[in-house]
């Protein structure tokens, strides 16, 4: 990774002063800290009918440590999650991100939260880089009051309505038509936002993305669309799948943008130029070259259909947050024991927030049958026999 | 004249459906049997005490029934294929294990993720004459292939006036509840496919029911919709015979006798239906319990016989209760044994709402809410 040093004074005085600082212990000028750093991504990115944005990122020492520490939170919650899994304490379905944290922050990086975003049930990172707490993901996992969906929804159903994350969903593929609604309710309203709408490689193959995809080239509306090529749809690698596993290609006549996935800022800097040119042009279609190193779900042992020498090699070359770690310590924005700290009390966080989920109660019986229909309507709901338990749904 | 060409084109068109009866009889080594008690282990369920008993059995479970019945299958017809998500490596429950070793990635093999794709490639495979066994991987799955169903797949003999037909199509998904399923792996979507003349909705009980109807929907010369209920896959263990048998569809079986009260249902409901019956047999009400097998075309008579004899009836089943299937067999019920009925018709299904994730206990038909039910009715 080549690095390119693009001022002169400021540099060499802020390591002239670097000393001093660590020396008084003041972590506050390093992570405040916002004068300009540009870092090259990883990879140049392959693009389908449009030009490729530069592989120089700007960047300042305050991104890449939110990078670091957001990557952090979001590795350990996932762990978390694991265990709380097989404690019995997380039933039902549970799709783990763990090595796909760099989309979910290099993507919040580029946008605003009055963009929107749509995902598939791999939902629990993009809901925590929406601006979701600990406490909402745990406890929604665990299906209690306190989480995001009131404990009705579960691991595969996450929404946070005021920053516009809009889930969350189960079924594969169904979620890139409402992206492409989202998007044109935003050309309607014309407040020059634009619409994320994630799936992964085995949804690649579904017709309703193609319709999508047409109605949203013709209509030239805001809609970005990303594949999340994890390279394997569940158990099914996508050279088995998909007749042409580019998927950035896969518009034809929509333009794409193929991206290293495990670069938070090559990730930034295709988001903001797919953000530019959806606002412009209409559709893109951008393919995120990730990995998870968890399998499918939690029942899925993830060594099956890979090999573990697969899943270890990437874990030691391509690592989102090794690369961030590497980059601040290279940088010199902070020192190992810095960065071991932050990870220290990423920990205390989660475990704090996974204690306080579980004091949180399970939802009422009768909040069964809210929610079924809109309030107000009066529709009647009763229980088996008919007889008793009418009541009007809320 | 046009009268006599009339009642000649009736009598040829008859003669046609004789022949065909005829054969498929010929292909069916059993002719089922409507007979009362069977022998009920701590998980299993009374089966029909036919033929099938000749040969040897073994003692296994739901995955494994339907994996001998595919091995049976592709055994026996050197145009069958079984497609889906997931099934060359065995699928994700173990139906589809050995069969693309044994038969090779040209008979048995893997589809991308689409649905729609599956099913209107299976039509068309079963429209050249082949046997297309396509598996959908959850039933809840299967809406995007609800268009390629309904309006290509039961609608085709009838618009080509019989000149194609994808009789050869068998879809298998397996369907309802499962504990933790939530709202995405546990939907019971029979009802769907039940309003659709056309088609053929099989559901076994058991191991042993599962092969024998699988293997008779397979080679049944109409599209089946064939839902396995998840539930059941390892659960249930039966004496299940190794060689190729078949169970006619359309025939409902009478699996407990009694005389107070008929209770119908399919599937994985039957087992609850059945504690049900054990427990309401304390109390002195004597239950009759009814496998429906086949929702459509479902076996009017056997219930209606049974209406006559208890005069009360009770229909469970897990999907919804609005619009759900037990709604056909009430109204059916009432139509004709109006007079008879002593009680209203009861149902205990799931309820009204999408299904739950944490609430999944109150949702469910549970074997008190059963229970009450039949109290309420033998006492009304």
């Amino acid at each position: 990774m080549a690095l390119s040093y693009l001022r002169s004074s400021s540099s060499r005085s802020a390591n002239l002063l670097k000393p001093l600082s660590s020396g008084l212990s003041l972590r506050s000028p390093i992570s405040t800290d916002t004068t300009p750093i540009t870092v090259e991504t990883s990879v140049p990115f392959t693009s389908h009918r449009c030009d490729a944005p530069s592989r120089s990122v700007e960047t300042n020492p305050k991104e890449l440590l939110t990078f670091f520490r957001d990557m952090a939170l979001m590795r350990r919650m996932e762990i978390a999650a694991d265990s709380l899994y097989k404690a019995k304490l997380i039933r039902g379905f549970c799709h783990l991100y763990d090595g796909q944290e760099a989309f979910a922050v290099g993507m919040e990086a580029a946008i605003t939260k009055k963009d929107c975003i749509i995902t598939a049930y791999r939902d629990h990172c993009t809901f925590m880089g929406r601006g979701g707490t600990l406490l909402e993901v745990f406890a929604e996992l665990m299906g209690r009051q306190a989480g995001c969906s009131k404990g009705k929804g579960g691991s595969m159903h996450f929404y946070k309505k005021d920053s516009n994350f809009y889930g969350g969903h189960g079924i594969v593929g169904a979620q890139v038509p409402l992206g492409c609604g989202l998007a044109f309710a935003q050309k309607y309203s014309k407040d020059e936002t634009v619409t994320f709408a994630m799936y992964g490689d085995g949804a690649a193959n579904q017709g309703q993305l193609f319709e999508a995809l047409n109605i949203s080239a013709l209509w030239d509306l805001p809609a970005i669309l990303v594949c999340e090529n994890n390279h394997y749809g569940m158990g099914t690698a996508e050279w088995r799948a998909a007749k042409s596993p580019a998927y950035y290609k896969r518009g034809d006549y929509v333009p794409g943008l193929k991206v290293d996935g495990m670069d938070a800022l090559a990730v930034k800097q295709a988001c903001k130029f797919a953000k530019e040119h959806a606002l412009k042009s209409g559709p893109i279609i951008l393919e995120m070259d990730t990995y998870r190193y968890h399998g499918h779900s939690m029942s899925d042992p993830g060594s099956t259909y890979r090999t573990r020498d697969e899943i270890s090699g990437v874990r030691q070359e391509r690592d989102p947050i090794e690369r961030i770690r590497k980059l601040i310590l290279s940088h010199d924005l902070a020192s190992e024991k810095e960065l071991k700290d932050i990870e220290k009390e990423v920990r205390k966080e989660v475990d704090d927030a996974i204690t306080r989920a579980k004091e949180s109660p399970m939802p009422e019986p009768s909040k069964l049958f809210t929610n079924v229909y809109a309030k107000g309507l009066g529709v009647e709901s009763f229980g088996a026999d008919r007889k008793e338990v009418r009541a009007t749904l809320p | 004249m046009f009268r006599v060409k009339y009642v000649f084109l009736q009598f040829v068109c008859l003669l046609q459906e004789k022949k065909e009866r005829e054969r498929e009889m010929a292909l069916r080594n059993i002719m089922g049997k409507r007979v009362g008690i069977g022998l009920m282990g701590s998980r299993a369920l009374s089966t029909a005490t036919c033929d099938v008993e000749s040969g040897s059995a073994k003692s296994i479970n739901l995955y494994s029934a339907i994996n001998q019945a595919l091995h049976v299958a592709l055994e026996t017809d050197p145009r069958a294929f079984v497609f889906g998500e997931d099934v060359s490596f065995g699928g994700v429950f173990r139906c589809t294990t050995g069969l693309a070793d044994r038969f090779g990635k040209a008979r048995v093999f893997n589809t991308p993720l689409c649905e729609q794709g599956i099913v209107g490639f299976g039509i068309g495979l079963a429209a050249m004459g082949n046997r297309a066994i396509a598996e959908i991987q959850f039933a809840d799955y299967i809406y995007p292939a609800f268009d390629q169903i309904v309006n290509e797949a039961a609608k085709f003999r009838y618009r080509s006036g019989n000149q194609f037909n994808c009789g050869g199509l068998t879809i298998r998904a397996p369907y309802g509840a499962v504990g933790h399923g939530g709202h995405y792996h546990s939907q019971s979507p029979e009802a769907f496919f039940c309003h659709v003349p056309g088609i053929k909705v099989v559901i076994p009980r058991s191991p042993r029911q599962a092969k024998g109807l699988l293997l008779s929907c397979i080679r049944d010369p109409n599209p089946v919709v064939f839902f396995e209920p998840k539930w059941l896959y390892r659960l249930a263990v039966e004496e299940v015979p190794e060689h190729d048998y078949m169970l006619p569809l359309s025939e409902a079986e009478v699996i407990r006798q009694g005389s107070d009260i008929t209770l119908v249902g399919w599937g994985a409901q039957l087992s609850i239906m059945e504690q049900a019956c054990i427990e309401a047999e304390k109390d002195g009400i004597s239950c009759e319990l009814i496998d429906l097998k086949t929702l459509i075309p479902w076996d009017k008579e056997t219930v209606e016989a049974s209406v006559r004899k208890t005069g009360r009836v009770l229909i469970s089943h897990e999907a919804p209760v609005t619009g759900g299937f037990g709604a056909e067999i009430s109204a059916s019920i009432v139509e004709c044994c109006f007079l008879r009925l002593e009680a209203p018709v009861a149902r205990v299904c799931g309820l009204d709402t999408p299904f739950p994730l944490v609430f999944e206990p109150f949702y469910m038909p549970t074997k008190n809410k059963i229970l009450d039910a039949i109290k309420a009715t033998v006492n009304y």
